[in-house]
């Protein structure tokens, strides 16, 4: 979700205490943000889920230097031994420590799917609500661009393009997972600006001479804003889960370095008999995609003043 | 009085909802006896429909309906949907508002009313359509064979709400439900349809009750009136007693509220302050109570019961009733009026003043396109059509119209300060064609809208203290006084600057268009657009929001460009009025003198048929209706535009019609300061 920073901020203070109305109310007059900072506190679930995240983001960044291992050590004394001492999550066939390698795919995973996430519905909410709001030429030729990417099979082209992310950062891996992700969102978008672009408020501002981006920003995205949520919250499950596809094909993250995805896809198979290999990384999965969840349902009540308890 | 054919005895209705059972309807009893109709008048949320839909069974499942509702004896209330159906259409008939949905539009107009006929009686499928087509020639629908093949889309609102009242007396039902039957239609057409049902009632004898909030429209058609607050009723009587001497402060209030074409009082409309309780958790004593300036302290712990006061059989539930009767009180002696703040203005002065707005010529075309791939260009619809209108400084001028006259669109085209497709728009002097960007975004601030539903707005994710502040951003008004300023403007409109942080909709329909007025004052702005903004409120919220524009007016010297169909709003408000029709101006002038003394027939029709809240006066009017509906903008007629429906061309003879059928009238100056656009304009006294 992109977020407009609200430079004339009426939260200042009044400059000047003289007059009436400055003596009759001191009480600040509270901005937008400022209430919906405010309602989404009011959360509880959403406070909770936004500590399960950071604390996801601690465990995955913090977490190896408390390990006494590395994620591409070896320890060949213990093969497929479940969770001890030594190693808490237990060790995979190849005697690979599953903690240390569990917080490593972890890392890629939630940088991975936030960063897809915010990316292609970022660029969803921007390019759908430009085109269906300014109409035209604009519209027609960003629509013909979302058109030609959604028949491109997006799959095939990671594949040819992969061998040339070969050695490269993998936050390349981000964009083109992203890339290919937005455009049904887009499309959405669209739509429902072209509906909002009609409604009086919009009007009302037109006329009152407010600039197209301050009319998007302001009026346009926040009314679509359920769904940016909603959809955002929904690429981050995807964007994990097309890049442990990609990894299973041998695109996306490469061994020795590990995805959850890929931690996952191994362990499958042997999730009854040695359930350490899968259960954690899983577990891990479930928990973060909980947890935005649980942030995006919080921060969408934040944003809709009809929704439940009043600001 | 023979025996009644509806009685309605302790009716209760409650629905559930998350925050409480919502009591809409808490015990009300009447009787409609055979022939008569009985009007109750109340506003949103008084429970009018509820009680209406809960007697004819089709409230839904979760609403509980208590009390008893006999129709000639027979209990209606705990019926089985499969009871009910049978009296539903042959004993008890109903109308809606919304003519459009109330039709299915998969099927022909014709098919539909001989179902209508045929689901209660055993004919063949000819009789049914033959009964069909007696219908609709009974209802006024010209070529009634023709048109019975047509479907629901084809018919304008006014053409489907007559084949609804077909449909309701296909079987000569004893008694028929009107829920609101003309508010979603013009008031040329609403008087039509008032005619049908008059023709409706005397063809079948049926009694209706009829539901509406308009208390003009109760006044000329109803033998008996109730009103309704708060899920009571609070007044009963003959039209002429509760008309004429209202002894329940709420009557009072509603018929001061309103108003009159008929009157030419410029003094402020008599507010009602507050708005109508909550149903949820309703306080003991009356519900008025709050609103009520007779209000002691029996109203806060005992709610009033409905008691006959005087002969004629009228009731109030009022404690105050008698203080009432004993002083003949009128709105004016009972709620307090807000100072009188419109000048007196006259006529040299006008001259003087310097023109706001002036648009010259103005045009606005919209091409109507066809084809998916390759569109071409299939007709025009001229929206629009070479208007003139000029207002100056402090003066108010109110565009008339009805709906697809084009008076939206005219103010849309000022509102956007580009070159128009034709003639010239000059806003403070300053020609729109000329502007460049940064120019106009400066000309932005000195005319500002409010435009008719004050919900869609405000962005509804915005607090008002942002709503208010946006144009101040825009403009860069200094930051740092920006709070200030929100909280002054609050105070303008009459809300408590605490409000600020609340959203649009946590307030009431009147509180928002104050926000909204309040928003399109924020720059000071010389001129204001106003597109129907008291059309959506309720007659008790509006009264208080027109007497705060006019007290802004004279405060801040502003000028007004008010668009609105009802004509009692602007001869109130206008100082100047034109009069639209199918895109062009029909007549234009001071308020006084076109009212008073109209002279184009379009015009006189238009007033004539404006419904006035007096019985006496209503019965007494001589209408003037016009036939069928207004024609495609797309394809005017040739000549006069309003020749087909003109009773004056009706009347002429070939030789004058001529004129008609081949020269577009100009404006042509009638008397001082009035124009009309008809080449046998005459001014007659209508209203």
């Amino acid at each position: 979700m992109s977020v407009p920073s609200d430079q004339f901020s009426s939260v200042l203070p009044s400059a000047e205490p003289t007059g009436a109305a400055a003596a009759l109310d001191e009480t600040r007059v509270p901005s937008r943000w400022g209430l919906v900072l405010k309602r989404f506190r009011r959360r509880r679930l959403a406070a909770a889920g936004l500590a399960v995240l950071v604390a996801l983001f601690a465990l995955a960044f913090l977490g190896p230097y408390l390990g006494h291992w590395s994620y591409t050590d070896h320890d060949f004394n213990a093969f497929l031994e479940g969770p001890s001492a030594a190693h808490w999550f237990g060790t995979t066939q190849t005697g690979a420590d599953v903690y240390a390698l569990t917080l490593r795919g972890m890392q890629k995973s939630l940088i991975i799917g936030l960063l897809v996430a915010v990316i292609a519905t970022g660029l969803a909410a921007l390019v759908g609500s430009f085109a269906g709001y300014m109409g035209g030429w604009v519209d027609r030729v960003l629509m013909w661009f979302v058109e030609l990417l959604l028949v491109i099979p997006a799959f095939l082209i990671i594949a040819i393009l992969s061998p040339n992310f070969r050695g490269r950062t993998w936050l390349l891996l981000v964009l083109v997972v992203a890339a290919f992700l937005w455009m049904v969102t887009a499309r959405i978008v669209r739509g429902m600006t072209i509906s909002l672009r009609e409604r009086e408020y919009v009007l009302a501002a037109r006329y009152m001479g407010v600039s197209t981006p301050t009319i998007v920003f302001r009026h346009i995205l926040p009314n679509v804003a359920s769904l940016l949520i909603i959809d955002a919250t929904i690429n981050v499950s995807v964007a994990i889960l097309t890049e442990t596809g990609l990894s299973f094909f041998g695109f996306g993250v490469q061994p020795p370095d590990v995805s959850l995805g890929s931690l996952i896809a191994d362990g499958t198979s042997s999730a009854v008999t040695y359930p350490w290999l899968f259960g954690f990384p899983a577990a891990l999965l479930v928990l973060i995609v909980l947890s935005v969840n649980l942030v995006g349902d919080g921060l969408r009540d934040a944003l809709d003043p009809t929704s439940g308890t009043t600001g | 009085m023979s025996s009644p054919v509806l009685q309605v005895r302790d009716l209760r209705v409650t629905f559930r909802s998350e925050g409480g059972d919502v009591k809409a309807v808490r015990g009300i009893s009447y009787e409609l006896a055979r022939r008569e109709v009985l009007g109750i008048v109340g506003e949103s949320g008084s429970g009018k429909s509820a009680s209406a839909l809960a007697v004819m069974g089709l409230l839904p499942e979760t609403a509980r309906v208590e009390g008893s509702a006999l129709l000639d004896g027979e209990e209606l209330i705990g019926r089985g949907d499969r009871e009910l159906a049978r009296l539903r259409g042959r004993r008890i008939a109903m109308i809606f508002q919304d003519p459009l949905s109330a039709l299915t539009p998969v099927y022909s107009i014709g098919y539909q009313l001989a179902e209508a006929v045929r689901v209660h009686r055993d004919v063949s499928a000819d009789e049914a359509r033959r009964r069909a087509m007696e219908l609709l020639e009974l209802v006024g629908i010209p070529r009634a064979g023709q048109r019975a093949s047509a479907f629901p889309h084809e018919f304008s609102g006014g053409m489907r709400q007559r084949v609804l009242i077909a449909m309701a007396i296909a079987n000569d039902p004893d008694v028929i439900v009107a829920d609101e039957p003309t508010t979603a239609l013009d008031v040329t057409i609403q008087a039509q349809i008032l005619d049908v049902l008059r023709t409706a009632r005397e063809a079948t004898g049926a009694a209706i009750l009829m539901i509406t909030h308009d208390l003009g429209v109760i006044a000329g058609l109803a033998d008996r009136v109730a009103v309704m607050y708060a899920g009571r009723l609070v007044e009963t009587g003959t039209v002429d007693d509760v008309y004429g001497r209202p002894r329940m402060p709420y009557t009072l209030g509603l018929l001061g509220a309103i108003p009159r074409v008929d009157e030419s009082g410029r003094g402020p409309l008599v507010p009602i302050e507050g708005a109508p309780p909550s149903l949820v958790d309703l306080p003991p004593g009356c519900p008025f109570a709050p609103r009520c300036p007779l209000v002691y302290d029996r109203c806060l712990e005992v709610e009033p019961a409905l008691l006959a006061i005087g002969e004629a059989g009228q009731r109030a539930a009022c404690h105050r009733s008698s203080v009432i009767e004993e002083g003949d009180l009128r709105p004016v002696d009972v709620f307090p009026l807000p100072p009188s703040t419109s000048p007196a203005r006259t006529h040299d002065r006008r001259a003087q003043r310097p023109v706001v707005l002036a648009a010259e010529d103005l045009v606005r075309h919209h091409p109507v396109l066809r084809g998916a791939v390759f569109k071409r260009q299939v007709g025009t619809v001229r929206a629009v059509d070479g208007i003139s209108f000029e207002i100056r400084e402090g003066e108010t001028l109110g565009l008339v119209g009805e709906s697809g006259c084009g008076k939206t669109t005219a103010l849309l085209e000022v509102l956007e300060l580009r070159p128009p497709q034709g003639g010239r728009v000059v806003v403070l002097g300053r020609d729109v064609a000329q502007l460049d960007a940064r120019e106009r975004r400066a000309l932005r601030r000195d005319v500002q809208v409010v435009f008719q539903d004050p919900l869609a707005s405000l962005d509804p994710r915005l607090p008002v203290s942002d709503v208010l502040a946006e144009p101040l951003r825009t403009h860069r008004f200094p930051a740092g006084r920006t709070s200030a300023r929100v909280r002054e403007l609050l105070e303008l409109v009459g809300l408590a600057p605490g409000h600020a942080a609340r959203y649009p909709q946590q307030f009431s329909g009147g509180q928002r268009q104050r926000i909204a007025i309040a928003r399109a004052l924020a720059l000071e702005p010389k001129l204001l657009v106003l597109d129907e903004p008291v059309s959506a409120l309720d007659v008790s919220i509006r009264a208080g929001v027109i007497n705060l524009l006019e007290g802004l007016r004279a405060r801040l010297g502003l000028s007004y460009l008010f668009v609105a169909h009802d004509l009692s709003v602007v001869r109130h408000i206008a100082d100047r009025v034109a009069v639209m029709y199918l895109g062009r101006l029909a007549e234009t002038g001071d308020v006084q003198r076109v009212y008073d003394a109209p002279a184009h027939p379009y015009t006189q029709a238009l007033l004539s048929a404006v419904p006035i809240p007096d019985p006496t006066l209503e019965r007494e009017r001589r209408r003037i209706i016009l036939e069928g509906d207004p024609p495609s903008p797309a394809d005017p007629p040739s000549g006069c535009r309003f020749r087909t429906r003109c009773p004056k061309f009706a009347a002429l003879d070939d030789d004058l019609r001529g004129r008609c059928i081949e020269e577009d009238p100009a404006l042509a100056a009638v008397t001082e300061d009035q124009h009309a656009a008809c080449h046998y304009a005459e001014p007659m006294h209508v209203v």
